[in-house]
This record gives C-alpha cells, sequence and structure tokens, in this order.
C-alpha cells in the first residue's frame, strides 16, 4: 500500500505492507540506513529516532501508526555539512568503537537532552540505560553527552 | 510477523465494534509488548486495531482525582507535577521500569496488560498453558528463578512483570473499563486473575473491552510512599523483587495505615495485606516490619531456582518500610 512518511523534514512515499516496522520502512524503504537493526526485539536501544521529538524504539512501533508524525534519524541531525555538537562531541571524547550502536545512542542521547533534566553523570547513566554498547564506550559516551548538556545548561 | 490487516479507529465505539467483529483482532497501544510477541510468534493477532487516535492520553486533575488516560505515556504519567507530588512510589516505579525510549511508547492501558517476560512462554517451543492453554507447563521443573512464588498454580508459576501495576496496588488505584453497558471500575486485585487453572486469563476484561482510565485519589498516605526493585543489573531490568508502599504513621509512632505491594514474586502485581494487617496499628520500627515482611509469605510455593526470593523480597519490603518510616510526613 502506497504510504507517505515525514522523515528529516522531506515526505517519502513508500510502499507498505502492515506489519512494516518503522525502522524496516526507514531502511529499506526510505533507504536510510543510519538507523540501525540490532536486536529487533526492543532490547538494545540500536534503532533509536525521534517522533515527534521524542525518542522511541523504531522496532517496535508500524510504520503505518506515524503517517501523521514528524520522525527524525541521525540522517537529519547534521546541519549544512556541520556536525551536531553531540556527534561533534562523541568524536572528541572517543565515544565509539566499532559504531553499530552509535546513531541509536546520539538519536536516544538527543531526545535525553531535550527532557529537559540535570544531566549529571549518574543520570545519564541511567537514562542512557536503554543503548547497549557491545564495545563497551559507556565512559565515553557519558562523558560526551555530558560536555554537551554542560554546554546547553 | 505473520500478515495481519490495520485499522486505525477513531472512536472508542468504533475499537470495541472492531474487537468485537474479529475475535483474532487485538488493540494496539504503545506495542511494546504486542509487536514484540508477534516477532516471536506467541502473538498472532489477524487484524490490529490502533487505537492511539482515541482521546485517551490527558491526565486529568481534579482536588478529589487524578484521572490517567490509559494512553498517557509512562513518561508523561512519571512527568506529571501533580503525581510527582502526590504518589511518589507510582514516579519511581515508572522510572525504575524499561528504558527512556520504551516509558515514550508505553501506555499505561497496556502496561497493565503487558505479558510475562517467562522464557518457556515467550519461546514458542516449550509447553505453557498460558500460551496454549492444556499443553502442560515447562517452567515448573524448570530454569525457575524468575518465576513467582506468590499466588501460583499448578497449570502456572510466571510472574507478573509490572512495576506500574505494582505501584498501583499500593495506591488503590481503579482501573476503569469501558463495556458494553458503560464504564465498569475495578480495584486491581478484581482486575488481575489468578493463574489456577486457566492462566491463559490473566484479567476480568471480556471481549471488546477498553480500558479507558486509571483513576487515584489523592491522600496523605500516599504522599507517603516508595518503591524499591532490586535486579541483576542497576537498570533497564526486570525485577526480581520489588515493594511499593504506603505509610501513614501517628505522631506516637504508630502506624495508623498502610498499603504494602510486592512485584517479581506473584502471578499478578501483589498486595500483601497479610502484612498490611501486621502494620496497622503496630509501632514503626525494624522488629514490626519483619513480622511484616514474614506475614507477606506465610503462603509462598517456592522452587530449588526460586527460593532466594523469599528472603530477598522480605529484606526489601523491611528497606522500603524503613525508608518511609524514616522520612518525614
Amino acid at each position: 500500500m502506497r504510504y507517505s512518511l515525514r522523515i528529516n523534514g522531506s515526505v517519502h512515499e513508500v510502499d507498505l505492507v502492515p506489519e512494516t516496522t518503522l525502522l524496516d520502512a526507514l531502511r529499506e524503504h526510505a533507504g536510510l540506513t543510519g538507523t540501525k537493526k540490532g536486536c529487533d526485539r526492543g532490547q538494545c536501544g540500536a534503532c533509536t529516532v525521534l517522533v515527534n521529538g521524542r525518542r522511541v524504539l523504531s522496532c517496535l512501533t508500524l510504520a503505518l501508526m506515524h503517517g501523521d508524525d514528524d520522525v527524525t534519524t541521525i540522517e537529519g541531525v547534521a546541519g549544512d555539512g556541520r556536525l551536531h555538537p553531540l556527534q561533534q562531541a562523541f568524536v572528541e571524547h572517543d565515544a565509539f568503537q566499532c559504531g553499530f550502536c552509535t546513531s541509536g545512542q546520539i538519536m536516544s542521547a538527543l531526545g535525553l537532552l531535550a527532557e529537559g533534566r540535570t544531566l549529571d553523570p549518574e543520570t545519564i547513566r541511567e537514562r542512557m540505560s536503554g543503548n547497549i554498547c557491545r564495545c563497551g564506550a559507556y565512559p565515553n559516551i557519558v562523558d560526551a553527552i555530558g560536555a554537551v548538556a554542560e554546554r546547553s545548561a | 510477523m505473520q500478515p495481519f490487516t490495520y485499522q486505525r479507529v477513531d472512536s472508542l465505539a468504533r475499537a470495541r465494534a472492531a474487537l468485537l467483529e474479529d475475535p483474532r483482532a487485538q488493540m494496539i497501544a504503545g506495542g511494546t509488548t504486542l509487536l514484540d510477541l508477534m516477532k516471536a510468534g506467541v502473538e498472532r493477532p489477524a487484524a490490529v486495531i490502533d487505537i492511539n487516535a482515541l482521546p485517551l492520553a490527558a491526565i486529568d486533575v481534579t482536588p478529589q482525582h487524578v484521572r490517567i488516560g490509559a494512553l498517557a505515556r509512562n513518561s508523561d504519567v512519571a512527568d506529571d507535577p501533580t503525581i510527582v507530588r502526590e504518589f511518589p512510589v507510582l514516579v519511581q516505579a515508572l522510572a525504575a521500569g524499561a528504558s527512556g525510549q520504551l516509558r515514550n511508547m508505553a501506555t499505561v492501558g497496556g502496561n497493565l496488560l503487558q505479558r510475562t517476560r517467562c522464557t518457556y512462554f515467550r519461546d514458542n517451543v516449550s509447553r505453557c498453558n498460558k500460551r496454549e492453554p492444556g499443553s502442560g507447563c515447562d517452567a515448573r521443573a524448570g530454569v525457575s528463578r524468575g518465576h513467582a512464588v506468590l499466588g501460583t498454580s499448578e497449570s502456572c508459576i510466571a510472574t507478573h512483570a509490572s512495576d506500574m501495576a505494582v505501584a498501583l496496588a499500593a495506591l488503590d488505584a481503579t482501573v476503569i473499563v469501558m463495556r458494553a453497558d458503560g464504564e465498569v471500575r475495578l480495584t486491581l486485585d478484581q482486575f488481575y486473575r489468578l493463574p489456577e487453572e486457566r492462566p491463559e486469563r490473566e484479567t476480568v476484561l471480556e471481549r471488546g473491552d477498553v480500558i479507558v482510565a486509571v483513576e487515584l485519589a489523592p491522600a496523605p498516605l500516599y504522599r507517603r510512599s516508595h518503591y524499591l526493585k532490586l535486579r541483576d543489573r542497576a537498570s533497564y531490568e526486570f525485577a526480581l523483587v520489588s515493594a511499593g508502599a504506603s505509610l501513614e504513621i501517628g505522631h506516637d509512632g504508630t502506624i495508623t495505615r498502610s498499603r504494602l505491594a510486592l512485584g517479581g514474586v506473584g502471578t499478578v502485581p501483589w498486595r500483601a495485606q497479610d502484612a498490611e494487617r501486621v502494620l496497622d496499628g503496630g509501632q514503626a520500627g525494624p522488629e514490626l516490619f519483619r513480622r511484616a515482611a514474614d506475614a507477606a509469605f506465610t503462603g509462598a510455593v517456592t522452587t530449588p531456582y526460586n527460593a532466594f526470593k523469599v528472603e530477598l523480597a522480605k529484606r526489601a519490603i523491611v528497606r522500603v518500610l524503613e525508608t518511609l518510616a524514616a522520612s518525614a510526613s
């Protein structure tokens, strides 16, 4: 069935069946493969995207449920050839090794920053616990998010 | 996932009609349990009815009541200023559940209806009376470290996984259900069914019923409330045991009213009324708290794998009650 999704400010016409998850719609139909499929069962956070500015797991929601929503993926984060401050902080703090979880980490952290909490390291660790990093880059991920939170505080 | 039809409904009447039309139809709200289990093949709806367009997401506050719409997201409930002030146990339980992403998706109604984490239920291979009525229970003789010790039966020892529902039980919450003849109001004890011989029937909901709200009534008792969750890792994990309690303590240290509910140990969110009876009228302190904790588990039935939960839960109860007794009223 032809269907339109608003992703990163652009309308994408896609051909979906009801069982297409938002994750599969992004990767397989809209060609946006920055969002990663890790566990596909809501346990790893690699597929995190923003829906209307809030972080969600794209593997546990159907694409058809989001026809009226604004979806933001990692491809929509940088602007005008410049990295988003959070992306820059991940680079500066060496907050990834293999990189597979990184787009999910960044989208989750963007959602977290928008939630408006005071982000001390303990709060960051707790609130980011839905994003698993198999390389174990956690200390540097916490540092990167903390640095951006401090600057925007 | 096996194919299904998808329909977005814009009224409660249409939702109810769609559910009654097709016995294999299921509602989807946050989707975090349903889609997970559909991928596992455990849930196989022929029709998915999307109820997210229904006007059931508001949290309405009046002086007497806080009415939380069934589609309110867990994160919105946990951030609501009235709920933060009046019902700390609920905020703490929600914050201890799942992850930031899942809390943005999961709804209050869906949380009440989330299915067990029993691996024998979820693997779609083992014998499971909940998944395939009458097939048997592989959990009883299996690895049952996560399983229940209260409210179990020969048919089922699966634990109810919700933190939120445990807090709601400690707050005397009312579940409001829309049925053909109007709204039905149920306490959590009335809402959930013990497994007995029919573990596939987890609640008293009938075909076509829709949870529309959860209602709470602010009171000093609930303002002094607390949730403690113990688990294998510090975050993003289901409870081994949890305890939620509300306490009202007089100036002389006598407990005038109490509510105690337990998670991780029961086949349903477990209201420990035996323990409350010990607490009420007693002098707040470690001796009374330990006696109350003992009373909560007099009926416990354990397996070699989960027997440790009894002592762990008793200590959790004592710690929650000590925390509340030490807090300013």
